[in-house]
């Protein structure tokens, strides 16, 4: 008690006090109300931006998934060196800035950046191709720093199947895409439930990379947020606040109760 | 599955994962006056730039200072709450354990408002206090998940002995426990200081003008112009996270390798 305590009453009076007061903003402006809930339900805006953020992470989600398996499943059959080296590859990503990153597409995908300089030198093109302040961009950026998310959940699934299980089915004449259809995959599907699940709820929150890639059209819930502070307009930036926060909190809740999920997601913290 | 198109396939989403990074590090030691690739000849002007300019210098230092001062707060509290999380009954432990590690879930603009909220009612915004503040909060989880794992494979009878013998509970901690969980508490320590050295959302709102931090003078930037000063700047930071994690990887090969008691 006296060790948890300090901690305990730090982080209450530092952020979840101050974060609850924030909320608290949506149901008390200017009295104990549901008004500023049912303004959203109204609000062209808010449902424009909300289902582009849904948009959004779902398709950086199946994106992730796509190319984040093969390298989970890469990564459980490797030892030695080339396992380390892999790791290496697919973690500092993990640890360096989303600002960084985000940087980096905005130096790929600008008017004059290195895509449109090569395909230009290769004489694909003639002029150069909007691809910064899109969508795309968003959607690119956004698969690349949230592919370790979907990498490191999958790979430690895969690295507890027991390699006999593989080997059997080959045995018995499954081929190599039965095998891996009918015993590898399923097996797998915690890692990629905690996965799938990881890389959706961290891509509805998304602020930085979509506000320096994206263009005004692809504003995400986060951005119309912090634009709703900079217009000191509280009660709408606390609804739509405490709208994120409970899509993440039940989508997360709701995934822990299935089984192995759980486990996988404490391995990815790690 | 066949094993050679997995390869590729594994290989090719590695480069996509590499390059960007790799590609800010060549940008950085471009001669260019702009932004070209690839760059006509390599030179160090853009680190002279970068080292030759009080406002990227202030803001490297004032993040390096507020980092210091979260790796102080954040290691603190959070060793000791992972020491006693394990001893408080089942409820308690769930609901603090939740409060401790749910800044890793809430959406970094849900806390960064919320502080700013609060913050700006006792002047702590554009303070480097309101900075190490609400980036304590943040790296409290890196510090607890990080000492509880190599709490794991503690021995609390060994606290227990050393008690007997007549040691003070402090003397206990300090003489048996911390140094089998010194990897642990380094390793979190590490973990907070790359937290709050890269935190951009909070500082966003937190900043203001009078406390600018390393990410934020970066932001402004690039609102402006992708200037290749933040090549360089990206990589030392790049350079940097990577020599610290290097760190950490080393303290938990060491720890894995000493002899448990």
């Amino acid at each position: 008690m006296l060790l948890v305590g300090p901690l305990v009453l730090y982080m209450a009076v530092f952020y979840a006090l101050p974060v609850l007061a924030m909320l608290a903003r949506s149901i008390l402006d200017p009295h104990l109300t549901l008004q500023n809930f049912l303004r959203l339900a109204g609000d062209g805006v808010f449902f424009r931006v909300f289902g582009n953020t849904l948009l959004t992470a779902v398709i950086v989600t199946l994106g992730a998934l796509l190319l984040g398996y093969p390298v989970a499943l890469a990564l459980s059959r490797m030892r030695g060196t080339a396992a380390a080296v892999t790791l290496v590859i697919v973690l500092l990503p993990f640890w360096t800035s989303v600002l960084v990153r985000s940087y980096a597409w905005m130096v790929l995908l600008g008017r004059h950046g290195l895509i449109n300089e090569a395909l230009r030198a290769a004489a694909l093109i003639d002029a150069p191709l909007r691809m910064l302040n899109t969508a795309f961009a968003v959607y690119v950026a956004m698969i690349h720093i949230l592919l370790p998310y979907m990498i490191l959940p999958i790979a430690s699934v895969l690295r507890q199947v027991d390699p006999a299980l593989p080997r059997a089915a080959a045995g018995l004449g499954a081929s190599p895409w039965g095998t891996f259809r009918q015993v590898v995959l399923p097996l797998s599907m915690p890692g990629v439930i905690a996965g799938t699940l990881l890389v959706f709820v961290l891509s509805l929150g998304f602020y930085i990379t979509p506000a320096l890639v994206g263009g005004p059209r692809d504003m995400m819930l986060s951005q119309l947020i912090a634009q709703q502070v900079d217009l000191l307009n509280w009660p709408y930036a606390a609804c739509l606040s405490a709208t994120l926060l409970a899509a993440t909190l039940v989508l997360l809740l709701l995934c822990q109760s299935l089984p192995g999920v759980r486990g996988a997601l404490r391995l990815s913290v790690r | 599955m066949n094993r050679p198109p997995l390869l590729l396939a594994a290989v090719l989403v590695l480069v996509f994962l590499a390059l960007p990074i790799l590609l800010i590090v060549v940008v950085s030691f471009s001669s260019a006056a702009y932004l070209t690739f690839p760059p006509p000849a390599l030179g160090v002007r853009w680190y002279r730039a970068y080292f030759g300019s009080s406002g990227w210098l202030d803001a490297t230092w004032l993040s390096l200072g507020v980092g210091a001062a979260v790796v102080v707060l954040a290691t603190t509290l959070g060793t000791l709450a992972a020491l006693g999380l394990g001893r408080l009954p089942r409820a308690a432990r769930t609901a603090a354990g939740a409060l401790i590690l749910s800044p890793m879930i809430v959406p970094g603009i849900v806390v960064a408002i919320g502080v700013y909220y609060a913050y700006a009612r006792y002047r702590l915004v554009g303070t480097p206090i309101g900075l190490v503040l609400a980036h304590t909060c943040l790296a409290v989880p890196f510090v607890v998940t990080s000492v509880a794992a190599s709490l794991g494979n503690f021995d609390r009878r060994l606290e227990q002995a050393a008690r007997s013998l007549g040691a003070t509970p402090w003397g206990a901690f300090r003489q048996v426990t911390l140094p089998l969980i010194r990897s642990g508490v380094l390793v979190g320590a590490l973990f907070a200081f790359i937290t709050s050295f890269d935190e951009l959302i909070v500082a966003l709102f937190l900043s203001g003008s009078g406390a600018v931090t390393l990410p934020r003078r970066m932001w402004d930037d690039l609102r402006f112009a992708i200037d290749p000063t933040i090549a360089a700047v990206s990589t030392l930071t790049i350079a940097l996270t990577a020599v610290l994690l290097g760190g950490a990887h080393l303290l938990r090969m060491r720890a894995a390798r000493a002899p448990r008691g």
